[in-house]
């Protein structure tokens, strides 16, 4: 591969990458418009956190790629191998040991460091976008700081459902200022956005960069008398017993037998690695 | 007993092996060379190049190939190797004017200086299959004639002069570049244009064919199509003129639309204009339509709500690569948020219907 610069990309366009990285750090929540490039992966595969982790790594970086919580999902070893031979950095599989990690859909379990860059990948970075399709009228209410609709949505919800129905990609106000997308991860995952590593956000298609610095409030919008409440399914982990770990319901037979696994691989691998185990399988119809 | 599955990367390896099996095909069939593909299939070639935003046969036959003549596959490969290239600098702009037309019509004057030439077209063809040609390719040469040696000014040139046209003001400023720059509405005419030249043939096809039907109907006459070949000359700095670095193929469609005027402008007739690499008529003509609808602020018509009006609509859509991708990764797993909606649907359920076994008794 050596046709190509380090980590893909030419030092120009990363270049322009990191200044959009680093307007949307100095705005936390504020999507910055760039020049996003085509990748070789389509649009949707997450070129957007490519391209930022592209725009990020360096050759002393140790670089861990999940997609729904898992290193061994199709698209996060592809993703992997790709930075393996663009940018021969050491890869790995645990979260403490990665100093970037690109995520599709999830925040690792464990508390992420201040040494760590985690890099979402973003499909519709506009919190607005399914309230009103334009994107001149919602850069608009952004700036005016107008969310009036977005909080009319979620009393509506309250109103027919008696609950907010959103149970991803649940809209987040930073820092006091944007509501922001967290991209499509669980609710579940929202209170850990409050994080001591920084937090890049990569729209490739929708050519939008966003960030989160340190240590930065991020509030799940709710009501006073119907707070925002994180869930997970109901049940401890049927592989490690860990009861504080959101998790993936798999069906295991015809009658329709569920049983209930961590979604973050690396955490059900390690506690299993420490002794916790479920001595029995609890299987639910 | 479950187990985490293990073993993407094999599978992934796997599943690529069994691709270039299949794309190769029986192997006992002679395999397809690239000067067949860009002699025989040309019409592809040059779809590919358009929008691939790439002027480069052999590249383009070579895309199609490795995607099994999937041309959106295809374009996508052209544009992922495209946005690696160096930039050198910018051409001068291309003459239209002085074009080497294989083919030049105009459907509003009989004759006009530099006349009707049909040039290689299935318009008049009688779309019946040819059950010769799957046996025996082989064609009796073409008739030829000399060349017409005469200029071949452009159809709307007649009219300006009457001033019945409205005129396009020149610029030499530098259009933008909408693969170096985010695309911010309102666009440009330069970057709309830009961004049709490469959107998806199919959507603008329809998207044209709305404004036919009435969805903002632009009343279009095809003034003039002309395909052909113009010189590309770039200013080399060292030199200090300009040197010609090669030649492109081509097709310009200009439509005169009527238009009775409006609050800020006098009846007159109004243009929309497309060009397209190679031949590519549809497509130059589906531009041309679907510019002229996204010009109404400018000449001060009325927006109607259609979606050809309708530049954000338009523009953020027209683009095969970026629209397959994002339709095609709902294919990719969503476990994560499947599972969410599972609780919250599951929750909503209890609420609403109440404890299902107490309903019961």
């Amino acid at each position: 591969m050596s046709a190509y610069n380090f980590a893909y990309l030419d030092e120009q366009t990363k270049r322009m990458i990191r200044r959009a990285i680093l307007k949307g750090l100095a705005i936390p929540g504020y999507q910055v418009p760039f020049a996003s490039r085509e990748m070789p992966m389509p649009y949707g595969w997450g070129t957007g956190g490519v391209q930022v982790s592209a725009a990020t790594l360096t050759p002393e970086d140790t670089l861990k790629v999940i997609d729904q919580g898992a290193d061994d999902t199709t698209n996060a070893v592809s993703l992997r191998k790709f930075f393996e031979r663009t940018a021969g950095v050491p890869t790995t599989e645990e979260t403490t040991k990665a100093t970037v990690i690109q995520t599709r859909h999830r925040i690792p379990e464990v508390e992420l460091g201040e040494d760590q860059i985690l890099v979402y990948q973003v499909p519709i970075p506009e919190p607005l976008r399914f309230l009103e399709p334009r994107e001149t009228e919602t850069r608009k209410m952004h700036s005016l700081e107008e969310y009036g609709l977005m909080h009319v949505k979620l009393y509506e919800d309250i109103s027919q459902h008696g609950a907010i129905a959103t149970s991803y990609a649940y809209p987040v106000k930073v820092a006091g200022r944007y509501v922001m997308d967290p991209s499509p991860i669980p609710k579940f995952d929202n209170p850990k956005m409050e994080m001591a590593a920084i937090q890049l956000f990569g729209a490739g298609r929708e050519q939008r960069i966003y960030a989160v610095p340190p240590y930065t409030q991020v509030v799940s919008l709710d009501f006073d008398d119907y707070p925002f409440e994180p869930t997970k399914a109901d049940h401890p982990c049927d592989l490690c017993g860990a009861e504080d770990s959101y998790l993936d319901e798999v069906i295991m037979d015809d009658a329709g037998t569920r049983m209930f696994v961590c979604s973050d691989a690396d955490y059900c691998r390690s506690r299993r690695d420490t002794g916790h185990t479920v001595t029995a399988i609890g299987g639910t119809v | 007993m479950y187990v985490a599955t293990k073993g993407g990367e094999r599978a992934i390896e796997n599943a690529h092996a069994w691709l270039a099996e299949e794309r190769r095909g029986d192997p006992d069939v002679a395999e397809l060379g690239l000067e067949q593909i860009q002699q025989q299939l040309s019409l592809a070639v040059t779809r590919v190049m358009a929008e691939g935003s790439l002027y480069d046969p052999d590249l383009a036959a070579l895309a199609i190939k490795q995607a099994r003549g999937d041309l959106i596959e295809a374009i996508f490969l052209i544009r992922a190797y495209r946005t690696t290239l160096p930039r050198f600098g910018l051409t001068n702009p291309v003459e239209t004017a002085d074009m080497a037309c294989d083919r030049r019509i105009s459907a509003t004057f009989k004759d006009a200086p530099g006349g009707q030439v049909l040039g290689p077209t299935f318009d008049y063809t009688h779309r019946l299959l040819d059950f010769k040609l799957a046996a025996d390719g082989d064609v009796p040469d073409a008739p030829r004639a000399d060349p017409r040696m005469e200029p071949t000014p452009h159809i709307t040139t007649f009219l300006q002069r009457e001033d019945i046209i409205q005129p396009e003001p020149g610029s030499d400023e530098t259009p933008g570049d909408l693969t170096r720059e985010p695309m911010a509405f309102p666009a440009d005419r330069d970057i709309r244009l830009q961004s049709l030249a490469r959107g998806d043939e199919g959507f603008l096809l329809g998207m044209a064919y709305s404004t036919q039907r009435g969805y903002a109907r632009t009343h279009a006459f095809v003034g003039e199509l002309r395909i052909g070949k113009v010189p590309v000359e770039m200013e080399i700095p060292e030199l200090g003129f300009a040197i010609e670095i090669g030649e492109i193929d081509l097709t310009e469609c200009e439509t005169i639309n009527q238009f009775n005027g409006s609050k800020t402008q006098p009846p007159q007739f109004t243009r929309g204009y497309g060009l397209v690499f190679g031949q590519s008529e549809r497509k130059a003509i589906a531009v041309a339509l679907v510019d002229r609808a996204l010009r109404w602020r400018e000449l001060g018509e009325d927006n109607l709500g259609a979606p050809a009006q309708d530049e954000e609509f338009v523009l953020s859509h027209c683009d095969n690569i970026q629209a397959t991708g994002f339709l095609e990764h709902i294919k990719l797993p969503h476990y994560v948020d499947f599972q969410a909606e599972l609780e919250l649907v599951r929750k909503l359920r209890r609420e609403t219907m109440g404890d299902p076994q107490e309903a019961a008794e």
